[in-house]
C-alpha cells in the first residue's frame, strides 16, 4: 500500500440536522443486539415460574395488552424480580465502566470502591445483633434502605479520604481497598461471633438474589438509576478525552478534575442503588464493562454496552440459578460461575486470533 | 501547496514586529510549599521554535505546565492574546493553544485516526460530535506528520518514533497556531528524534509558533529559533543559540565543561563536552573555561 495518494481512512459521520455523530456500525449493532438479547431473557425470565406463561402473552402483557390472571401473575409477582435484574445489572455495568475508566485500571470495581463492603457490615450487624437499636432500625427503615445508606457513606469516606484537589485514581484504588478490607474484617467478626441461625440469614444476604423484591425495593433502585443514567450520559461527551490521561484532557479544554469528581460519585451511587436492591452480586460490574469493550471491539468500557451486558448477565444468571438444578441457587452463585469463563473465552480467542 | 490546518482565529498578520500572544508575567510556580519558580517573565516570539534547557529540576516543565494552564501560578499570570489564561475558559483556551504533554499513553486498541480525532474535541459539543470539517481536519493532520497509512493501526502497536508523530498529529487536529510540546523526544534514539524535530521545523515552516521542552543541548541548538536556558527557576539567558551559547554559559547553568565549536552541518555551535575520562591531554587546555571553579567542589 502507498502511503502517497491514499486518502487515510478517517471515520465517517452521520448528521441529523445540528446534531452529528461518529459513525461506528459494529458498535451500533452489537448495542442493539446486546439490547434484544436483554428484552428475550427479561420476557423469559418473566414466562417461567410456578404457572408457565407463554412467550406471546408475556409480551401482550408487558405492552398492556393481557388478561387479568396473566396481568397478577407478570406484573405483580413476576415483574419486580425481572426488573431488580434488569435495573442492578445496568447500574452495575454502568458503574464498572465508569470505574474502570477513571481509574485507567481494568481491575476495579464498585467493590473495591467500599460500597459493597459498607453495605454488607451494615446488613449482618443488622441481621446477627439482635435487640435494642438494631432491631429498631431493621423495623422502621427496612434491611435494604439500611445496607444502602451504610454501602453510600462508606463510599462517600472512601471518596472524601481520596479527595486531594481532585480525585487520583491510583489513589483512589489504595484508600477503596483498605476501607473494604476494614470493613470486611468487621463482617467477619460479626458472622464469627453471632448465633448460627442469624449467620444463615446473613449469609443469603450476603450471596446476592433477587428473590422476593417488592415493587417498593424496585422503585426507588429504579429511580435512583435513572437520575444517574441522565447525569453520566450528559456528561459522557466531557469524559471521553479523559481517556487520554489528564494533561492530554486538560490541553483540550476539558475541566478533567470536576468531570472525573462527578463521574465517581455517580458510579458510588448507580453501585449503591444496585447493592440495596440485590445484594453484592459479585462480579456483574467487574466483568460486564470487559466483556461489553471485546464484544463492541472497543479500547474503553463503552457505558451504554456495558449496561446492557450486566443487565443480561444478571438476568441470564437469575433465570439458570432458579431453573438448572432442583434446588434454586442464589443468582450471585452463578454470575460468577457465567461471567467467568465467558470474559476467558473472549480472551483467549483474541489471543488466537492475534497469533494466526 | 496548503497542506496546514486552518489558522486558529486572531493569528497575527505577517508583520515586521508580530505581536506576542503567549507571555509569563512575573510568574511564581510550586509544589506545596516547594517554590520552584519565583517572579519569571518570559515572552514567546511568535512563529518561532522555542526550547526551554537548562538542568534537571530547574523548572523547565514547571514553565510549559503553567502556560499551558495545567499549573497555575501562585503570583503573576499567563496572558494569552491578551487575557489571563487562568480566567478564561479552559475550552476557548484549547481552541488557540495546543499541548503534547510529557509519554502521553493511549488506551490500548486505540487506532491512530481515532486518537487523532480526540484532538478535534474543543471544537466539538454533545450534539455536534463529528461534522465533515472534523474528518477533513483529521485526514490533513495525519498527512501532515506522514501517518495516513498507519490510521487503522492501534497505536500501542507502532514504534516510538511513529507514535510521537501520531501524537503531534493529535494536537495538530486542534487546529492550533500555539503549539506547546514537552519534550517530543523522549525515550526515542537519535533517529526517531530527528525525524520528530523535523516534523517540529515543518510545523515552525507552516506558520506555527512552538514552545519545547528538550534535554539533549545539540539537538536544541539546532532546531530552535529561540533558546531559554534557565536555572534554578530563574531564567539565565535567552535569545538566537548563536547569540546565546558559549562555555561560560553552560559552565554556569549546567555545571558543564565543555567546547563550543563551529558545527560542520549546521552553521550553530556544538558543545562537545569534556568529561573526566577518554579526553586528549591537550583538549582541556584548549577549552575556554577552565576547571577550577569545578576542581573545588
Amino acid at each position: 500500500m502507498s502511503g502517497l495518494d491514499v486518502q487515510p481512512r478517517v471515520a465517517a459521520g452521520v448528521r441529523f440536522g445540528r446534531v452529528s455523530f461518529v459513525w461506528r456500525p459494529r458498535a451500533v449493532l452489537v448495542t442493539a443486539l446486546l439490547a434484544a438479547a436483554t428484552f428475550a431473557v427479561f420476557c423469559v425470565s418473566v414466562s417461567i415460574g410456578d404457572f408457565r406463561i407463554s412467550l406471546p402473552r408475556v409480551v401482550a402483557t408487558i405492552f398492556g395488552r393481557g388478561d387479568p390472571f396473566d396481568e397478577f401473575v407478570v406484573m405483580d409477582l413476576r415483574m419486580p424480580r425481572a426488573l431488580a435484574g434488569l435495573v442492578v445489572g445496568i447500574a452495575m455495568g454502568v458503574s464498572g465502566a465508569l470505574i474502570q475508566s477513571l481509574a485507567r485500571n481494568p481491575l476495579a470495581s464498585p467493590d473495591i470502591l467500599g460500597v459493597t463492603g459498607g453495605a454488607s457490615a451494615v446488613a449482618v450487624f443488622l441481621v446477627t445483633v439482635s435487640g435494642g437499636a438494631s432491631a429498631a432500625v431493621a423495623g422502621t427503615v427496612g434491611l435494604s434502605t439500611a445496607a444502602l445508606a451504610g454501602g453510600l457513606g462508606t463510599g462517600l469516606l472512601v471518596y472524601a479520604l481520596t479527595w486531594r484537589r481532585g480525585i487520583d485514581g491510583f489513589r483512589l484504588v489504595l484508600i477503596g481497598i483498605s476501607v473494604s478490607a476494614v470493613m470486611q474484617a468487621l463482617t467477619t467478626w460479626l458472622l464469627a461471633t453471632a448465633d448460627i441461625r442469624d449467620v444463615a440469614k446473613a449469609q443469603a444476604w450476603l450471596v446476592g438474589s433477587l428473590d422476593n423484591r417488592s415493587w417498593e425495593e424496585v422503585r426507588i433502585a429504579f429511580w435512583c438509576t435513572l437520575v444517574l443514567l441522565v447525569v453520566v450520559v450528559s456528561a459522557a461527551f466531557q469524559f471521553k478525552p479523559l481517556h487520554l490521561g489528564d494533561e492530554v484532557a486538560a490541553g483540550l479544554g476539558v475541566r478533567y478534575s470536576a468531570v472525573r469528581a462527578v463521574l465517581m460519585l455517580c458510579a458510588v451511587l448507580l453501585a449503591g442503588a444496585a447493592v440495596s436492591a440485590a445484594g453484592p452480586v459479585p462480579f456483574v460490574a467487574l466483568v460486564a464493562p470487559q466483556i461489553a469493550m471485546r464484544l463492541v471491539g472497543s479500547p474503553t468500557p463503552p457505558l451504554a454496552a456495558s449496561g446492557l451486558a450486566g443487565a443480561l448477565l444478571l438476568i441470564g444468571s437469575d433465570l439458570v440459578a432458579r431453573t438448572a438444578l432442583p434446588t434454586a441457587l442464589p443468582v450471585g452463585v452463578v454470575t460468577a460461575a457465567i461471567g467467568g469463563p465467558f470474559l476467558v473465552y473472549l480472551l483467549v480467542r483474541a489471543n488466537l486470533r492475534r497469533r494466526t | 501547496m496548503t497542506v496546514g490546518i486552518p489558522e486558529a482565529p486572531g493569528a497575527p498578520e505577517a508583520s515586521d514586529a508580530p505581536e506576542v500572544r503567549l507571555a509569563a508575567r512575573g510568574i511564581t510556580v510550586g509544589y506545596g510549599s516547594r517554590t520552584v519558580i519565583d517572579g519569571l517573565d518570559v515572552a514567546v516570539p511568535p512563529g518561532l521554535v522555542t526550547t526551554i534547557i537548562g538542568p534537571n529540576g530547574c523548572g523547565k516543565s514547571t514553565l510549559l505546565g503553567t502556560l499551558a494552564r495545567l499549573l497555575r501560578p501562585a503570583r503573576g499570570s499567563v496572558v494569552l492574546d491578551g487575557e489571563d489564561i487562568a480566567k478564561a475558559r479552559t475550552r476557548d483556551v484549547a481552541k488557540k493553544l495546543g499541548l503534547l504533554p510529557q509519554a502521553p499513553v493511549a488506551p490500548e486498541g486505540l487506532t491512530v485516526s481515532d486518537l487523532v480525532a480526540r484532538g478535534r474535541h474543543p471544537h466539538q459539543s454533545w450534539l455536534r460530535q463529528w461534522s465533515s470539517d472534523d474528518a477533513d481536519v483529521v485526514a490533513r493532520a495525519l498527512a501532515l506528520t506522514g501517518v495516513s497509512d498507519l490510521a487503522d493501526r492501534p497505536v500501542d502497536a507502532l514504534s516510538g518514533g511513529q507514535r510521537q508523530r501520531v501524537w503531534i498529529s493529535m494536537a495538530l487536529a486542534q487546529g492550533t497556531d500555539l503549539l506547546l510540546l514537552d519534550e517530543p523526544t523522549t525515550y526515542l534514539d537519535l533517529a526517531h528524534a530527528i525525524d520528530v524535530l523535523d516534523l517540529v521545523d515543518d510545523l515552525h515552516e507552516a506558520g506555527r509558533t512552538v514552545v519545547m521542552v528538550l534535554h539533549d543541548l545539540n539537538l536544541a541548538i539546532r532546531y530552535s529559533d529561540n533558546l531559554v536556558v534557565m536555572k534554578a527557576g530563574a531564567i539565565l539567558a535567552q535569545g538566537h543559540p548563536r547569540d546565546v551559547v558559549t562555555a561560560e554559559l553552560l559552565h554556569e547553568a549546567f555545571g558543564l565543561r565543555a567546547r563550543v565549536i563551529d558545527d560542520p552541518v549546521g552553521h550553530r555551535p556544538l558543545i562537545v563536552p569534556i568529561g573526566r575520562a577518554h579526553v586528549r591531554a591537550d583538549a582541556g587546555a584548549r577549552a575556554p573555561v577552565e576547571g577550577a571553579v569545578r576542581a573545588q567542589d
